[in-house]
């Protein structure tokens, strides 16, 4: 299975790189843009064929390395 | 007495702070190298500036999860002051050994010079060198140095009085031009709730001689070696 994880910054915590992204669509000229927050996304290729025990694995990848949970929330995907 | 400074691949400010060991504590620190789960009995334990792993992602994570640092932790909870230099500041937020985050800087731009700190109090092994509220001048150089946490974790912060350091500018008052990287409430280096882990961001063993440009970063070794004398 595959595990496709979404890194984002928690709301209210500052993100200049978003920011910074924001200010230079706004100088390309694109209109309406509000705004913009960066993540990170992970890929994991996981030996495992069971989606439920795929899920808890990652979960607990997340809690202890990939995301810091002081800033950071995490959305995981499992794909087959 | 001994120190110990933990060595990672991509650590490099690890000689800067053996000359500062060297010169305040008379003997030279023991160099640990991330892979060893071993350390020796030593009174003082420095995780040194650098750029970890690379900074891989996250500024210290990978640091964090080095084979040595259970044991860092381990001594840490026995009450073996350590002392966590940048990136050792940043290693020791991702171990949970100090509360809060360290973010990328708030202008998205390395930054390297002098800053002004303010003492927030004298009353710790790692401060015991300095005056309460006194202001010193050391060098910051850094990517990710802008302190976060919750506004709940800040006031426990305050309340206790584990607000080590914040930046200031010369009169030794807070603002936001005194601020090099966006920090929440100018923090620049936090203890631990027994004072006995200390982070910062700034370098004070790059001012402890004349040729530095400055030696205020010699009251915190100078205290530290009186204190644990």
């Amino acid at each position: 299975m595959k595990a496709i994880v979404h890194v984002t910054l928690k709301p209210g915590v500052l993100d200049p790189q978003g920011k910074a992204i924001g200010h230079a669509l706004d100088t390309l000229g694109f209109s309406g843009v509000g705004e913009v927050r960066q993540g990170k996304v992970i890929e994991i290729d996981l030996d495992e064929a069971d989606a439920g025990k795929a899920q808890a694995t990652v979960k607990s990848m997340c809690e202890k390395l990939l995301a810091n949970t002081v800033i950071e929330n995490y959305a995981i995907r499992i794909e087959a | 007495m001994r120190t110990a400074i933990i060595v990672f691949p991509g650590s490099n400010r690890e000689r800067d702070m053996v000359m500062a060991l060297r010169r305040s504590f008379g003997s030279d620190p023991v160099m640990v190298w991330h892979k060893d789960t071993e350390l020796p009995d030593v009174d003082l334990i420095v995780v040194p500036g650098g750029f970890s792993y690379g900074d891989y992602l996250r500024a210290g994570a990978m640091g964090a999860h080095s084979p040595v640092m259970r044991t860092v932790k381990e001594r840490a909870d026995k009450g073996v002051p350590v002392l966590g230099v940048c990136n050792g500041f940043q290693i020791l937020t991702e171990a949970g050994l100090l509360p809060g985050a360290l973010m990328r800087n708030a202008g998205l731009k390395f930054v390297c010079k002098n800053v002004h700190l303010r003492v927030e109090t004298a009353q710790s092994v790692f401060t015991s060198g300095y005056a309460d509220g006194q202001t010193i001048a050391v060098p910051v150089a850094h990517n990710d140095g802008n302190y976060f946490a919750d506004d709940t974790t800040l006031d426990r912060l305050e309340d206790r009085g584990l607000v080590a350091f914040r930046y200031v500018d010369e009169t030794g008052s807070e603002s936001d031009a005194a601020n090099p990287n966006g920090s929440r409430r100018n923090i620049a280096g936090i203890f631990n709730d027994t004072k006995t882990v200390l982070g910062l961001m700034p370098h004070p063993e790059d001012a402890i001689d004349p040729l530095h440009g400055g030696t205020d970063g010699r009251g915190l070794f100078d205290g530290l070696a009186r204190a644990l004398a």
